[in-house]
């Protein structure tokens, strides 16, 4: 079939993408929590994402590519993947934290502009999940900075993150009050 | 004795090591070691994997000839052991990496940089019966030299720009065309060989599912065939074959995501799209099917922890019905597409000496006329009761590569209606008794052969784990295939790859 056509037979079909889920109402409360005591800058309904793979086993990042495509399309949210960290508002981290990737990380989030926030994404970048311990992983996030919203999962399904990242808009919007930013 | 030996009759007269299944594992002196490697330089026996354990080093090697597999085994008393690299460059990286991990040194490697440790582990040789001291000062790694007129480096990595693994590149350049890539990988290294030691079989089972996660069924069916070898196990008929449902199932979403990400990376995005709702298709059956969307946890040793319904199977019928077709379409919008393939055709050409120099299979090496897969040599259930053909194509490149897994996707989706028509009735599941032993697996995963040799204690617990990624042999061709092309079709002969860091990096 040539191209024409198949599009032209997509356009006749409408979407394939699905209803978004509602914020993760556990979500909204360990980011209030976790906001609560700061000011946040309004972002107009708008995050950008830069991903770091801190070790994973590449399970999150399959799923997190789904987020990405069509069927779930983040983007209509106005969340968005971006390939520099200064682009960033939010920091999302997959894997345990090997060591031999720590100071990536710190340096991608030293280079992101603030306000910003950090999800720790997947069972291994909460605790290290699987391959917590032993002398090549800090095992999870926090031991390196500051985690402002976990989503747990061995890998997170795509609704998970999906509910997870709009609680973070969520909150992200309530706060966007004018204030001075401090994160 | 040169020539026409063959591998058993080379290695049968080394000292059998019992308990090593299903294939023998013989110790060698170090003499018989060095004569090894010197029948290897006249031999036609592929390099199948290489690893230690704290006194001893392990190479398991394939005859291409009958197809005979043995493990050679030589001990290191002074803490060294003649090198492989000289006659199998596929043994380099292995040997920089058993250094790392076993402080044991390749007598006769040439390149003894590190290779998965950074220097921030806190210690070296961290596995090693005894620990070596942590470096004095901050670690910088040598990248090998370049000379030449003209010539810059565009550094990259480990953090890439997309949502992928990290690692890093090196590009030497004149103008746009690389004349060098080298790799430097190891960052994602979690020290899974270390964290698989002590662990019982549900335990270690899960975590090999976790050392790639886009094959985790491959992983795990490695790991339980590997701990079924080593307690002389046999999985009941019906859990050999929802495995290889499930192994298939994987194969089809991964190459099909992959065509796509290729395609956008030559900027055709529409691709990406389709492929992307068609791997979702695929996932989200698998969870409303077996639990998981990437089926992780579904296989374990003695079976496998799910079963399909007859519902089920429907489901899975029609998904293979529709799948067939709209890839067919996309397979044809490809075809219709000149300006796509003149990014394609000729680019990242691996020659097929070089994949069989490495030993390198999986869609890489079968694009480049290397035909081998572990389903069908040495074979495993229940493949050997299906019918089926492996695709080979001969030139080697972008183009070579897409076909490749397109037919694969072809042919695993007709494996998947032959397996639900046929699957044997039965139990799922068979304890596996405690006891000590050594296994070895060879599985097919989507990338290719997964090796995975397994030591159980006499109380059922791991003492020591190795899986062979198929990785660890293509991620050199990468380095050649990219050379004399311009550096822009970087990231679409990386994507026809698709090597794993996880796999490698452990
Ligand atoms: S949480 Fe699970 S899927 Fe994600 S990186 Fe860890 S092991 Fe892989």
């Amino acid at each position: 079939m040539s191209l024409a056509r198949l599009l032209f037979r997509e356009l006749l079909r409408g979407p394939r993408t699905i209803e978004g889920p509602l914020p993760d109402p556990l979500g909204i409360e360990q980011l209030g929590r976790a906001l609560g005591e700061r000011a946040r800058a309004g972002l107009g309904r708008s995050l950008r994402i830069r991903e770091v793979d801190a070790g994973s086993c590449n399970g999150c990042e399959l799923e997190i590519q789904a987020v990405n495509g069509p069927v779930y399309d983040l983007e209509r949210f106005g969340i968005h993947f971006v390939a520099s960290p200064r682009h960033a508002d939010v920091l999302l981290v997959t894997g345990p934290v090997s060591r031999n990737m720590a100071e990536a990380l710190r340096r991608t989030y030293d280079a992101m502009p603030s306000p910003k926030w950090v999800v720790a994404m997947g069972d291994c970048a909460a605790d290290g999940g699987c391959f917590a311990g032993g002398y090549a992983v800090l095992g999870g996030v926090h031991h390196l900075l500051p985690v402002d919203l976990t989503i747990p999962g061995c890998p997170p399904t795509p609704l998970n993150l999906l509910s997870g990242l709009l609680a973070l808009l969520e909150v992200a919007a309530v706060g966007s009050d004018g204030q001075a930013s401090g994160a | 004795m040169l020539g026409n030996v063959t591998l058993m009759e080379y290695l049968g007269g080394g000292r059998a090591v019992a308990g090593h299944r299903p294939w023998p594992r013989y110790s060698l002196d170090e003499r018989g070691w060095r004569e090894m490697v010197h029948q290897l330089s006249v031999s036609d026996w592929t390099l199948l994997g290489l690893w230690a354990d704290g006194t001893e080093v392990h190479a398991a090697l394939r005859d291409e000839e009958n197809a005979a597999i043995a493990v050679a085994s030589v001990g290191c008393p002074d803490r060294r052991y003649p090198s492989l690299s000289g006659v199998r460059p596929a043994a380099i990286r292995l040997e920089r990496a058993i250094h790392d991990l076993y402080g044991l040194t390749a007598e006769g490697l040439e390149d003894q940089r590190p290779w998965l440790d950074h220097g921030r582990w806190g210690q070296s040789a961290p596995l090693a019966i005894v620990r070596g001291a942590p470096p004095s000062g901050p670690v910088v790694y040598p990248f090998l030299p370049v000379e030449g007129e003209s010539l810059h480096q565009i550094p990259v990595g480990p953090v890439h720009a997309g949502v992928i693994e990290p690692g890093h590149f090196r590009f030497t350049c004149a103008g746009e065309t690389v004349v060098r890539l080298e790799e430097r990988l190891g960052y994602t290294h979690k020290g899974v060989e270390g964290h698989m030691a002590g662990k019982s079989l549900i335990d270690a089972a899960r975590l090999a599912g976790r050392i790639s996660g886009d094959s985790t069924v491959a992983y795990a069916i490695a790991f339980a065939r590997a701990a079924e070898a080593a307690t002389g196990t046999e999985a009941p008929p019906r859990a050999h074959w929802m495995r290889a449902l499930m192994a298939e199932l994987e194969r089809v979403a991964n190459h099909i995501l992959d065509f796509g990400a290729i395609c956008n990376d030559a900027a055709f995005s529409f691709m990406l799209a389709q492929c992307t709702v068609l791997r979702e298709r695929i996932l989200s059956v698998n969870e409303l099917c077996f639990g998981h969307r990437l089926l992780m946890d579904t296989v374990i040793p003695g079976g496998v922890a799910v079963d399909v319904t007859r519902e089920g199977s429907s489901i899975l019928r029609g998904l293979v019905k529709e799948l067939r077709k709209r890839v067919r379409r996309l397979a044809d919008v490809y075809d219709d597409m000149p300006s796509l393939q003149d990014r394609t055709v000729g680019t990242g050409i691996v020659q097929s000496s070089l994949a069989h120099r490495f030993g390198a299979g999986g869609f890489v090496g079968r694009a480049a006329s290397q035909g081998g897969d572990a389903r069908k040599v040495p074979g495993y259930p229940p493949y050997d009761d299906l019918d089926f053909e492996v695709p080979v194509h001969p030139e080697g490149d972008v183009n070579a590569r897409i076909w490749q897994r397109l037919e694969e996707v072809t042919a695993s989706l007709a494996l998947i209606e032959q397996i639900l028509e046929r699957m044997p009735g039965g139990p799922l599941h068979k304890p596996i008794p405690t006891r000590g032993g050594e296994g070895m697996a060879l599985v097919e995963g989507f990338r290719g052969e997964i090796l995975l040799w397994l030591r159980l204690s006499e109380v059922g617990r791991v003492v020591r784990c190795h899986p062979r990624d198929p990785s660890w042999f293509q991620w050199p061709l990468l380095e050649a295939a990219i050379e004399g092309n311009i550096v822009a079709d970087f990231p679409l002969c990386n994507k026809s790859f698709n090597c794993s860091y996880s796999g490698v990096d452990l």
